[in-house]
């Protein structure tokens, strides 16, 4: 059995001390794993990714990243983890828009305490590489198109060489086909031993995990292995050399 | 240079070597700048009054500075070991019978014999002055005659442009010759060299031996001093005047004339050393006050030593007020300053989430926007005090060229570069920025990373 990445002990969560929305969560989720969180508006999914992400703290209850119990720790702890253990992706890729494509990948290590030099820069433009934006490593998020900007916020996501990647509904502003292009990355990112969480509301999109987690009034309705959509013919392979250098 | 001002130079290259030297600090400034030229026209209006601001300082500053050197000039003219001891006219006093038709008042000889006996004077210059046209064939000059020794030309510092000033044989010998002021001169030889020709004054024939240069008038600074313009002088040999025109002096006025009797207007006393100004002072004055020699008050004596020593005093409460001016307007511009970091920092809630969520602690997004404000007002600081230099340097040319004498009023000072006010209002616009950045920078740290994720 692979190494625990995280596990939740009977999280709860209370919002202004009545509005009950997660209702003594357990789960587990090891390494390796590509997880889809599934459910309706209101059942909890997001406060649960927030938590996870220690962005947000469990009212009760005990969470253990990486074997470290985080539900106790300060603000500034908390964003050290966010710093070295978790990548995040965002449905509004959420890149800063004064910087280039390179120094938002950037942006991550600059929190770590990590002095950027030559060779950060390097290993910035082979992650954004990785993601096939090798020719836009100066162009601003403002002249990406939104699947490349997504696409530079995965190679950000990767640039600390996360212990988990947290992805918040991240084809929900893409159209289909663009959509297919990002999860096929993801896909590949998770046969190459990335693990991910990953919010979403919609079927197909979960399809491309391992394992699908729904989720009702704040409780656990279901949690399912899935077979994921096979790799589409000709997709392209990651270069995964780039990757080996990079994250 | 004050130790105020070096303390402050000392934490502001302090504060820039730390943003130009660590990674932090350099990564924050890049960042402030690009954040500040992502809105330039923002960022140049909010910086706009700190820049007024501190131009402000130092064009305050400056022309306090300047009006301060005409001051000081004024009463460094008339030198800070010397005494000046004047005869003053005692007001008459129409029903007694100390009437005299002859008014006989002043300074007298033996006043001079006493001062003598301090050790501590090294020089008496005596002066007799008194009105009298000087008049050179059909031409004549209302000048005002100086009779006096060699010394004076030390104790005013006078250089003649042409030929020499009064010598010590010109006194011993009585001898008839004159040096003119540049007026006097300039009036009586419109086109030839006045050294050698004769100008008559009175019954008596004088030879030009000197022309003086153009002095400067003095501004007659306190009102003790009256003002005087040296221009239209003509200086005889103190000996020569008595031989010539006796003690008594003639003053003929329109419709009336009087009779004075006064052995002198004026002694320049020059003590050796500065500390001996006050002591030597009290003692004249003391010799000065006994009643047998001066019945009435009919001297009067000025230390402009005393007048320095009020203006360095009044000097500390200019600076205070201005001080005040600046902090106001200062205080007024920080305050714009910080009304717009709030709004900026609403406006970039987002940014701020996504800093978060990648790791930024509290303490980065704090030091990040307080960089920003610090960034903006030293900026505009800096632009001040450019704005302010070159206003002062343009003013101070304009005020120095003839032809723009339009422009100003007369007398009105020439600004003089205040070079601590450029440290000191530098230091004041980042410690406002400081100040007025700490709020914004707090709410910015302080938002809850999901909400600021969350906004548009």
């Amino acid at each position: 059995m692979a190494n625990e990445v995280l596990e939740l002990e009977d999280i709860n969560k209370f919002y202004s001390g009545t509005l009950h929305v997660l209702k003594g969560i357990e789960l587990t989720v090891r390494e390796g794993e590509f997880l889809a969180l599934m459910g309706p508006s209101g059942s909890g999914k997001s406060t649960l990714l927030n938590i996870l992400g220690c962005l947000d703290k469990p009212t009760s209850g005990s969470y253990f990243l990486g074997g470290q119990d985080v539900s106790t720790m300060s603000d500034a702890e908390l964003s050290s983890i966010r710093s070295r253990y978790l990548g995040f992706i965002f449905q509004q890729y959420n890149l800063l828009p004064q910087y280039t494509v390179v120094e938002n990948i950037e942006v991550p290590l600059i929190y770590q305490g990590i002095r950027l030099d030559h060779t950060t820069k390097k290993r910035c433009e082979a992650l954004a590489e990785l993601v096939g934006l090798g020719l836009r490593l100066d162009h601003r998020p403002m002249q990406l198109s939104g699947g490349q900007q997504q696409r530079v916020a995965i190679a950000r996501s990767l640039v600390n060489r996360p212990h988990l990647i947290l992805a918040d509904e991240p084809t929900g502003n893409l159209d289909s086909k663009t959509s297919v292009e990002i999860m096929v990355m993801l896909a590949r990112l998770n046969q190459m031993g990335k693990t991910i969480v990953m919010v979403t509301h919609e079927n197909d999109i979960a399809g491309w995990a391992r394992r699908i987690v729904r989720m009702r009034d704040g409780n656990i309705e279901s949690d399912e292995s899935n077979e994921p959509w096979p790799l589409p013919e000709g997709a392209p392979e990651l270069p995964v050399h780039l990757l080996e250098g990079a994250a | 240079m004050d130790p105020l001002s070096l303390a402050l130079i000392a934490v502001l290259t302090g504060a820039i070597a730390f943003l130009l030297t660590s990674d932090k600090g350099r990564r924050g400034l890049e960042l402030a700048l690009r954040s500040l030229w992502l809105h330039k026209l923002r960022s140049f209006l909010s910086m706009l009054g700190i820049i007024i601001g501190t131009s402000a300082v130092i064009i305050l500053m400056s022309f306090g500075e300047g009006s301060e050197k005409d001051v000081l000039d004024d009463i460094k003219r008339l030198g800070t070991t010397n005494i000046i001891v004047r005869s003053v006219k005692p007001p008459e006093d129409a029903n007694s019978n100390m009437r005299q038709r002859v008014a006989t008042y002043g300074l007298t000889y033996d006043d001079m014999d006493l001062f003598r006996t301090i050790p501590a004077i090294t020089r008496m210059v005596p002066m007799r002055i008194f009105p009298q046209e000087t008049r050179r064939g059909a031409k004549g000059h209302n000048s005002r005659v100086v009779a006096t020794i060699p010394q004076y030309a030390e104790v005013n510092e006078l250089k003649p442009v042409q030929g020499r000033f009064l010598t010590e044989d010109d006194e011993a010998l009585m001898n008839n010759v004159c040096v003119l002021g540049s007026e006097t001169a300039k009036n009586l030889f419109p086109f030839e060299d006045p050294i050698d020709s004769s100008v008559k004054l009175g019954q008596f024939a004088y030879v030009v031996v000197g022309v003086l240069a153009d002095r400067m008038p003095t501004g007659g600074t306190g009102g003790s001093q009256a003002a005087e313009d040296f221009n239209h002088d003509i200086y005889i040999p103190l000996s020569t005047s008595r031989g010539r025109f006796g003690d008594r002096i003639m003053i003929r006025a329109a419709g009336s004339r009087s009779m004075e009797k006064v052995d002198m207007h004026q002694i320049t006393i020059t003590v050796q050393d500065i500390d001996k100004v006050r002591p030597v002072g009290t003692m004249i004055r003391e010799m000065l006050a006994d009643a047998k020699r001066h019945p009435r008050q009919d001297w009067a004596l000025t230390v402009p030593l005393d007048r320095l020593e009020l203006v360095e005093r009044t000097k500390a409460n200019i600076r205070q007020s201005l001080g005040i001016y600046a902090s106001i307007s200062l205080l007024v511009g920080g305050i714009g300053i910080m009304n717009v970091m709030l709004a900026t920092v609403t406006e970039r809630t987002r940014e701020v989430g996504i800093r978060r969520a990648l790791g930024a602690k509290r303490s980065d997004i704090t030091f990040q926007f307080l960089v920003e404000t610090m960034v903006q007002t030293g900026i505009g600081g800096i632009l001040g005090v450019g704005f302010g230099c070159s206003y002062v340097f343009v003013h101070a040319l304009l005020h120095s060229m003839p032809q723009f004498s339009f422009l100003f009023q007369d007398g009105s000072p020439s600004p003089i570069l205040h070079l601590p006010s450029i440290t000191w209002s530098l230091t004041t616009a980042v410690g406002v920025g400081v100040i007025f950045g700490i709020y914004p920078a707090m709410r910015a740290a302080h938002m809850d990373p999901i909400e600021a994720l969350r906004h548009v």
